[in-house]
């Protein structure tokens, strides 16, 4: 896989890391201390909802690349709207998170993704999101 | 507006992702109109979601808004109780300006035995000018027949 998956330094304040998978986008992790906190014991809400969303960039750029190749690396993606449902609360442990784009357009990409603790099946939070993409 | 003195809860930095993002109070409607909770969030190199554009990340965004509509909530209660929140849809009008700071107005439209429902706009210059709109739900977790889940 290409170099395309830098992430930014928004993503670095969530301590987040990626797990390779052959030939998928990318799993985040994302550790369990003090800076992702809410209320004392539980992940913050918002913290959930930024880990969900640069997994759903970091998935929509895997596709972007798997798509067409090196050309459109340079394709801009701006998000539109995010709608996240929280299921459970995030406990003392690591959350992973995917994305997974369930349609790509020539200018809107629908895109989903979804957070977990212990067990991907019993997720802690889904989120959908829209993007638009601008390609150079 | 009674037992909860949003001064008071406000007086200290939040800890916490809160903390981290550098979030603080910045004011409210004590006009007794909508009633709404401002709360801001500082422009960093840490929240910066496009290093080419240096916009912010949208993740700093929602975290403001849950929280500027969650406080909005325990003023309309008059009252800091727990509570869950259940979804938020957070729409981007606009990106945020670099080096601006981004105010979070949140506002409790309604209060039912255990659902609030909330909404809310982020700007950066004039609540004229939103950079993003947002609409959720949380759940009231000392509301009756809730029980005891998180």
């Amino acid at each position: 896989m290409k170099a395309l998956m830098s992430l930014p330094p928004y993503a670095e304040l969530l301590g987040v890391t990626l797990e390779a998978r052959d030939g998928e986008a990318p799993v985040l992790v994302m550790p369990f201390r003090d800076d992702v906190l809410g209320r004392p014991g539980f992940l913050h809400g918002g913290a959930i909802s930024g880990l969900l969303e640069v997994a759903a960039i970091v998935s929509l750029q895997h596709a972007l690349a798997e798509e067409d190749g090196a050309r459109e690396l340079r394709a801009r993606i701006k998000p539109v709207n995010v709608t996240v449902d929280f299921m459970r609360g995030g406990r003392d442990k690591p959350t992973r998170a995917e994305g997974i784009v369930t349609r790509l357009g020539t200018r809107v990409a629908n895109v989903e993704a979804i957070a977990w603790q212990d067990d991907r099946d019993k997720p802690i939070a889904h989120a959908r999101m829209n993007y638009l993409i601008a390609r150079d | 507006m009674s037992g909860f003195n949003i001064d008071a809860f406000m007086a200290h930095r939040f800890g916490g992702h809160a903390g981290t993002l550098g979030i603080v109070y910045h004011g409210r409607d004590d006009t007794g109109g909508k009633g709404w909770v401002e709360l801001a969030l500082p422009y960093g190199d840490a929240l910066i979601g496009d290093p080419d554009s240096k916009v912010l990340a949208s993740g700093p965004i929602i975290a403001l808004m849950d929280m500027a509509t969650s406080v909005a909530v325990w003023v309309k209660r008059g009252k800091f109780a727990p509570q869950a929140t259940l979804d938020l849809r957070v729409d981007y009008l606009r990106p945020a300006v670099p080096g601006r700071t981004v105010i979070g107005r949140g506002e409790c439209l309604k209060i039912t035995r255990s659902i609030a429902f909330v909404r809310g706009i982020a700007y950066d210059e004039t609540p004229d000018d939103p950079l993003a709109h947002v609409a959720g739900t949380f759940m009231l977790m000392d509301a009756p027949s809730t029980g005891s889940r998180a």
